[in-house]
Parts: structure tokens; C-alpha cells; sequence
């Protein structure tokens, strides 16, 4: 914080951005709209960007209401603070704005869409117009997702996984449902459409010298994020509409009801419940490492700087996302192993083999930390918390990765706090390590340290409080979704613990708010550099020109602001015959 | 800690000891030596760690299963944990001197990918052997259907003999211990799950198709149940208990039973007013096998 370096303003080797001929007019909207007009018609990828993460932290704060709200009406065994619908509804909605509103659009639709271009020295997204429509999409979709609660009937209450045949009309009436698809159909076509962009933009538009692999890890990972997004989503929007037909059109694509028995046996004419868990689990895997990759992304470019070393081990880290990525396609069904429909030792390897690669990349991340120079800024310290809360996330996964175990725990609590601790960890710990890492590029001005430093210890420990108990009282027998239990059981005390915990969380995002506030009534100016950044984004201004950037650095590794500002001490390569890092020559 | 390797058991000695060794590699060999040393003399006096010990064979090779993951976890999760520390404290920043700018150590690489392989391998080895266990269908006659249903159970013994209860009043699902006991579960409507947390044990009931699972109590005793799968409004209050009773005074229940129904059909109990059969499933299967995916 305190070692702000400025890197000169006049560079040696300057490259025109439009120079390089790749088909990027530039410039055509230098002059355009300001205002609220800017906003609201603003291609560029700053602004959808911004637009992308302010809806979704909007999304995080209200889904972290609905938590506070369940937590409450289960500190006691029989409360009456809420329905047993609007508790139904609350989980509902909580899940669903917690994952397709807030995790996902934050870290592809929000984070990616700033970062990417200016990772790798690009003026926009490729397809800038299909991305405002991705934002419009998105903000749509949110919208009618939150509108269910204002519909005859109430908002969706099937859970988050919508299993059929409970999302069908006949056990699910009402529009409520019909409200919870059309948002998500709204924001599946938004995420397919950030996809398709992330992949065109880090295919054709890398600056000069910007090889494949000298892409920072961050946007790596957001490559393969797109390319997960277009496995994955098709298959959730096809699922939804098949839904919806089963819903009003009369089909029984997810439902047995009238089918007819021959012999006493169900002929296969009919539908199957197990079908949307085919398909749900199919798109749902995939969009945990969705959820999970940008994330790894963001710790991969805190801990290098705040190490003040390179990543370690990057083109293994590089393979690892790949290989997550893969193994993430053929994964689903371990959500299903207590179906008895499914084939468990296959899923169970290629879960547990999925502990492999992501064993890689924590290895790299200590790797990374090994004989640096650790600073304990906010940014990094969320890192850190991320290293623990998916360390403890991690193992019980491998647990529930086993079949038998997942018998003994499927769908109580210990599943409730794996995944919360997974997601937790990835989407709150290391996403609000991105945000204190990359405000002061995106406003020009710095995150309070100290309040920043409060929310991290507060979050820290309200983190434990609230999960740890979740495990143990899994393990007694709590199931999940459930508005009330048995109060002879000696589950109160534990989850009364747990709402406390989340208690401290919400405390800790009053932090923030605070944080907002103080940083935008008090700017103190952030430099370009105010990390001794080592990617591309660091070297242009704060925040960054339209179309980003008018000279760039010289791109010889994948750090070149780095090795701009300390040409002294470039990357070491250790093992035979690879020590100097031979000078390349840039592309154009 | 080889013959435990090979040891066609998969109790707690050999799961435990198979699941550090490949550990020493990375840590100092004492240090591994006295944790197997302990786990091995300790055997099954190992913590529960949280679960229940299972009042079923299958329910207990679960438990000796999670003992066995825990233990992994502790020890790989705990070398990592401290790795991290370790990283923490010694690294913080000490002075503006740029470190040393390492990127790459292939060796460190090479041995961080193959010993999680290792690792999960032998995971997985043990993950089946108690699989095999616990998803086993040996012969019996003890056979009960159950249909699950918003918001009750209903349970079928031969002899068209049922137990029917819901909300107001959860039914009690009576078995012989030390006998293998087969279920066949079913659903009329929604996904249920069938949860007994004693037996370590769940299994969705599912309309549209049978499912079947066995399980061999070992002692007397009522022992909770509950559904798990969220199935409409009042699934928080879905429960059921299974009462384990000996293997003669079942056979005693059991005919007591078969007589009440032949003397008074009537008697029998029926589906609260307004639970319908929506399934496709048969109401009540009283020559069936298994449906298309029972085994």
C-alpha cells in the first residue's frame, strides 16, 4: 500500500494498439454519451463490466438477507417467524440468486468482462454489442427472478435444483415456477452469449506478443470458464424449456403421471424424474467449476503479487484448469448416488480423481508463497481465507466424492456445509479478494485498508462459526430444508452457533458498505500500479482510456508489467538446461 | 502396513494405515510411523469423528469407511494446512528485497501430481470394497415395500399386511435384527428420500420406478427416520421410525398381523382422503420384483 510505483508514462517500444491489424477499428465512440445515457447504451466492457458486478453484488446482498431470514427461524425448533412456504420459497430463492445471480454473472459477466481485455492488451470484447446484450439479459432475468415473490402463489418453491416431478404443475402450481424458469432461460441465454465472447476475445484479440501461454491465469481460467458455459448452459435452457412444455403444454418429458402399467410394471413410455437430474446435474456440475475456475483465477494473480513472485508451476496450472474442466463433464451423477440409478463406481473415481488437479493448484499457491515476500494486504489476506475455507471444503468433498459416505450424509447438513464452505470459499472469499484487488484499476481510487482488514476478520470467523456446527449437526441427522425439527434431538444449540456466525458475516458486509462509502466521498488516488502489478492491466491508467490502452510494454513472459518495472529480476526457470528466459522477439 | 495393504478386509486397520503410507514420502517418516503406529493399536477404538457407528452390518462398514476418510483428511488436509501456515509465518515480508523469481521445480511438480493419484487411488479401492458391502442383495424373506407420499409412508409385509402414516401420525416400520431385511421403495408422487441416520443410510424413492437396497440390523432398538429429499410443503415434518425387534417376535408380529387382515379385510388401513397414486407405481406390489433399474 504503501510502495505505490507509478511505471513511466513515456514507454521505449511503443505499439499502436490499432497497428498490430487485427480488423479493431477503434475510436468509434470515443466522444459518446455521458450519464446515465452512457450506461444504458455503453458498449464497452468497462461499463457492462461495472453494470455486471453492481447487479450482482445487489443479488448478493438481498440473497444474504434470505440467509439471515432461514438462519433466524431455525434457532428455535419450532418457529413461527416465517411459513413453511415462505421458508420453501426463501431457500429457493436464496440458492437460486446465491449461483445463477450473483456467483456466476460477478465472476464471468462482471470481473471477466473488465479484466480479460485488459489482461491481454485488448481494446474491447470481441462481440462488444452480444455483451451489452448479455448485461440486458442478465439484468432482465434478475428482475423476473425477484418478481416471483410478487406473483399470486408466491415465489418458486422447489429448491434450487427444481428436481422434477415437485417443479411439475400439478405439485408446483401457480406462475411462480413459471417466473423462476423464464429467469433463469433469461440469464442462461446471457451466460452463453459471455461465453461465446470470452472465447472469441482471448482467441483473436491478444495484443502482440501475448502468446497463449503468457495469458495470465485469470484469464486462462476465464477461457476455459467460457468453454464450460457452452457445454453447460445449453443443456440447463433446453432442460428449462422441456420444463415448461411439461408445464403447459401437456408433454411428460419429467413425469410418469398417467402412464399405464403392463403386468404390474411401468412401460417406458412415460416420462422420468430421473431425466431432469440427468440433465440438471449435467449443466450443474460444470457450473460448480463455473463458479469455482474465475475464482482460482483471482487467487492466482493476488498471491503472485502480494508474493512478489511469479506463479509457480504456471503451465501446470494452466493443465490443471484443464483438466478440472474435463473431469467437471463427467461428474454429474454424484449428485445422484442415492438414486440407486446410477453407476457408482465410475462416478465416484472421476470425482475423487478431480481432488488431483485442484491438489496441483493449491500445491502451486503454497509454491507461489515459498521464499516470497507475503504482504498482508486485504486483497491478499482474502486469498488466504479462500486457501482456508476451500482446504476444509475440499477435503469433506472427498468424503461425499465417496458413495457409502454420501449414503450416510446425502442431503443433511453435512452437504449443506461442504458445498457452502466450497462455495463460500471460491465465490465470497477469493471474489471479494478480486473486488479489493481491482477496484482501485477500475475507480482510481483505494478500498480503506483498515475497514477492508475488518471485513476480512469479521468474515473470517463468522465463516467457521456459521459451518462448522452445519457439519456436525449433518452428521446427527439434520436434513437439509427443513422448516422445522424435532427439538428433543440436541440440534438447537448447534444451529442457534450457526446463526450466530451468519450474524458476523452480515456485519462484515456492512464493512463494505462502509468501504464504498468512505472511498467515494474520500478518494485517495490509486496510481496505475498500486500492487507492483504484474499483468498487462497495471500499466495503463486508472481506470483505463477507452479501448484501454495507448502504448503497451514489450510482452515477453506473462507478466510484462513486471518485467517492465524490475527488468533485473525476471522469472528464474529452474531444471535442466531452461535457466535464462531466452528474449522473444514480439509477434508483430 | 503391506499385509494390511493386501488384507482382503476392509476394516479400519487396513484403511487407515493403507491410506497414510503413501504420505511418508512427502512427510518425515517418524512422524507417519507413530500416526499408524497409533491408528493401528487403536483400531476400532478410533473416534466416531461425528457419525453414528451404524446400527446395520452395511451402516457399520459405512462408519468404518468415514473413520477411514477422516483420518485421510486429517492427515493430508493437516500436511497442507501446515504447509500453508508454515508459508504464512516464515514468508511474511521482512524487507523491500525482490525474492528469488522461481517459476518452476519439476521434481516438486512430478511428486504433487503422483502422490494425490496414489492417494485417490487407494481412496477408491477402499471406497468400492465397502461399497460392495453396502449395496449387496443377499437372498432373504423379509421382504416390506414402502411408498413414500406427500407427506407419509406406507409400509407392505406379505400377507397384504400394511402400516400407513403420515403428519399426524408417523408409522413405525417393524423388523427382524440379524436378518437381511429388502426393501423395495417406491413413490406415489414426488421425490422422497428414505433416511434412517442410525443405519447410515438414504435412498431416493422415486416415482416411476423401484428401487431396492437390504440392510441386517444389529440390535434391538427404534431408530429415527425422516425424509431427506425436499418434497413439497410439509417435508420438514415427513418422519417414520424403524423398530427392530428379535427375529421370533417379528415372526409372532408378523402372523398376528396376516390373521387381522384375513379375519377383517377392512381392517386393513388405507391412504389418507386425498393422497392419490400419481406414479405409475404399483398402490400395492404384492408379487413384484424389483421395477427397471432395482438392481
Amino acid at each position: 500500500m504503501t510502495d505505490v510505483l507509478d511505471p513511466p508514462l513515456v514507454v521505449d517500444q511503443p505499439h499502436e494498439p490499432d497497428g498490430h491489424g487485427n480488423g479493431h477499428g477503434g475510436g468509434h465512440e470515443a466522444h459518446g454519451p455521458t450519464g446515465i445515457l452512457k450506461w444504458l447504451t455503453s458498449t464497452d466492457h468497462k461499463v457492462i463490466g461495472m453494470s455486471y458486478m453492481i447487479t450482482s453484488l445487489v443479488m448478493f446482498y438481498l440473497a444474504g438477507i434470505m440467509a439471515l431470514f432461514i438462519r433466524l427461524q431455525l434457532t428455535s425448533p419450532h418457529s413461527t417467524l416465517l411459513s413453511f412456504n415462505q421458508y420453501n420459497e426463501l431457500f429457493t430463492m436464496h440458492g437460486s440468486l446465491m449461483l445463477y445471480l450473483f456467483a456466476g454473472p460477478f465472476a464471468f459477466g462482471g470481473l471477466a468482462n473488465y479484466i480479460v481485455p485488459l489482461q491481454i492488451g485488448a481494446p474491447d470484447m470481441a462481440f462488444p454489442r452480444l455483451n451489452a446484450l448479455s448485461y440486458w439479459l442478465y439484468l432482465t432475468g434478475s428482475i423476473t427472478m425477484l418478481l416471483g415473490f410478487f406473483v399470486a402463489g408466491g415465489a418458486a418453491s422447489f429448491g434450487w435444483v427444481a428436481y422434477a416431478p415437485l417443479s411439475s404443475a400439478t405439485s408446483s402450481p401457480g406462475i411462480g415456477g413459471d417466473v423462476w424458469i423464464m429467469a433463469l432461460a433469461l440469464t442462461g441465454f446471457s451466460a452463453i452469449f459471455t461465453g461465446v465472447n470470452l472465447v472469441a476475445t482471448t482467441f483473436y484479440l491478444r495484443a502482440p506478443g501475448m502468446t497463449m501461454f503468457r495469458m495470465p491465469i485469470f484469464t486462462w481460467n476465464m477461457l476455459v470458464t467460457g468453454i464450460l458455459i457452452l457445454i453447460a448452459f445449453p443443456v440447463l435452457t433446453s432442460a428449462l424449456i422441456m420444463l415448461f412444455c411439461d408445464r403447459h403444454f401437456g408433454t411428460h418429458i419429467y413425469t410418469v403421471t398417467g402412464c399405464h402399467l403392463v403386468n404390474g410394471a411401468v412401460t417406458h413410455t412415460c416420462g422420468s424424474p430421473l431425466l431432469w437430474q440427468n440433465l440438471f446435474w449435467f449443466f450443474g456440475h460444470p457450473e460448480v467449476y463455473i463458479l469455482a475456475l474465475p475464482f482460482f483465477g483471482i487467487v492466482t494473480e493476488v498471491l503472485p503479487v502480494f508474493s512478489r513472485k511469479p506463479v509457480f508451476g504456471y503451465k501446470g496450472m494452466v493443465f490443471a484448469t484443464m483438466a478440472i474442466a474435463a473431469l467437471s463433464t463427467g461428474v454429474w451423477a454424484h449428485h445422484m448416488f442415492t438414486t440407486g440409478a446410477v453407476l457408482l463406481p465410475f462416478f465416484s473415481f472421476l470425482s475423487l480423481l478431480i481432488a488431483v488437479p485442484t491438489g496441483i493448484k493449491f500445491f502451486n499457491w503454497i509454491g507461489t508463497m515459498w521464499h516470497g515476500q507475503l504482504q498482508f494486504t486485504t486483497a491478499m489476506l482474502f486469498s488466504i481465507g479462500f486457501l482456508f475455507a476451500f482446504l476444509m471444503g475440499g477435503v469433506t468433498g472427498i468424503m461425499l466424492a465417496s458413495p457409502p459416505i454420501d449414503f450416510a450424509t446425502h442431503d443433511t447438513y453435512f452437504v449443506v456445509a461442504h458445498f457452502h464452505q466450497v462455495l463460500f470459499g471460491t465465490a465470497v472469499f477469493a471474489g471479494f479478494s478480486g473486488l479489493y484487488y481491482w477496484y482501485p484499476k477500475m475507480y482510481g481510487r483505494m478500498l480503506n485498508e483498515k475497514l477492508g482488514k475488518w471485513h476480512f476478520w469479521l468474515m473470517f470467523i463468522g465463516f467457521w462459526v456459521t459451518f462448522m456446527p452445519q457439519y456436525v449437526v449433518g452428521l446427527l441427522g439434520m436434513p437439509r430444508r427443513v422448516a422445522s425439527y424435532p427439538s428433543n434431538l440436541g440440534w438447537q444449540s448447534y444451529n442457534i452457533v450457526s446463526t450466530v456466525g451468519a450474524f458476523i458475516i452480515a456485519l462484515s458486509f456492512l464493512m463494505l458498505l462502509i468501504n464504498f462509502v468512505v472511498s467515494w466521498r474520500n478518494p485517495v488516488p490509486a496510481g496505475n500500479n498500486p500492487w507492483d502489478g504484474h499483468t498487462l492491466e497495471w500499466f495503463t491508467t486508472s481506470p483505463p482510456p477507452h479501448h484501454n490502452y495507448t502504448h503497451l510494454p514489450p510482452i515477453r513472459s506473462e507478466r510484462p508489467t513486471w518485467d517492465y518495472n524490475h527488468p533485473d529480476n525476471l522469472t528464474v526457470h529452474h531444471g535442466p538446461a531452461k535457466s535464462p528466459p531466452k528474449e522473444k522477439v514480439p509477434v508483430a | 502396513m503391506d499385509s494390511s495393504l493386501t488384507s482382503p478386509s476392509a476394516d479400519i486397520e487396513g484403511a487407515t494405515s493403507a491410506i497414510s503410507a503413501p504420505r511418508a514420502r512427502r512427510r518425515p517418516l517418524a512422524v507417519v510411523g507413530v500416526i499408524a503406529a497409533s491408528f493401528l493399536l487403536t483400531g476400532c477404538t478410533l473416534p466416531s469423528f461425528g457419525a453414528y457407528h451404524g446400527a446395520t452390518t452395511q451402516g457399520r462398514t459405512t462408519f468404518h469407511l468415514w473413520q477411514g476418510f477422516f483420518v485421510a483428511g486429517l492427515v493430508v488436509g493437516g500436511f497442507v494446512l501446515l504447509l500453508i501456515l508454515w508459508a504464512l509465518i516464515r514468508y511474511r515480508k521482512k524487507s523491500e528485497e525482490i525474492p528469488k523469481q522461481t517459476q518452476y521445480h519439476t521434481l516438486t511438480e512430478v511428486i504433487y501430481t503422483v502422490v494425490p493419484i496414489i492417494i485417490v487411488v487407494i481412496l477408491f479401492v477402499f471406497t468400492v470394497l465397502a461399497e460392495n458391502k453396502v449395496d449387496a442383495l443377499p437372498p432373504t424373506k423379509t421382504v416390506i415395500h414402502v411408498n413414500a407420499f406427500q407427506w407419509g409412508w406406507e409400509f407392505d409385509y406379505p400377507g397384504g399386511v400394511k402400516v400407513i402414516g403420515d403428519l399426524t401420525d408417523a408409522p413405525t416400520m417393524v423388523v427382524p435384527t440379524g436378518d437381511n431385511v429388502r426393501i423395495y421403495l417406491n413413490s406415489l408422487d414426488v421425490l422422497h428420500g428414505f433416511y434412517v441416520p442410525e443405519f447410515n443410510f438414504s435412498r431416493y424413492a422415486s416415482p416411476g420406478y423401484t428401487t431396492d437396497f437390504s440392510f441386517n440390523v444389529l440390535h434391538t432398538g427404534t431408530f429415527r427416520g425422516q425424509c431427506t429429499q425436499l418434497c413439497g410443503l410439509y417435508h420438514s415434518l415427513m418422519f417414520f421410525n424403524v423398530k427392530a425387534i428379535t427375529p421370533s417376535q417379528y415372526a409372532n408380529w408378523l402372523q398376528v398381523q396376516q390373521a387381522k387382515v384375513k379375519a377383517d379385510p377392512a381392517s386393513v388401513p388405507q391412504l389418507p382422503t386425498g393422497v392419490k397414486n400419481t406414479s405409475g407405481n404399483p398402490d400395492n406390489p404384492t408379487t413384484s420384483g424389483s421395477g427397471a433399474y432395482g438392481d
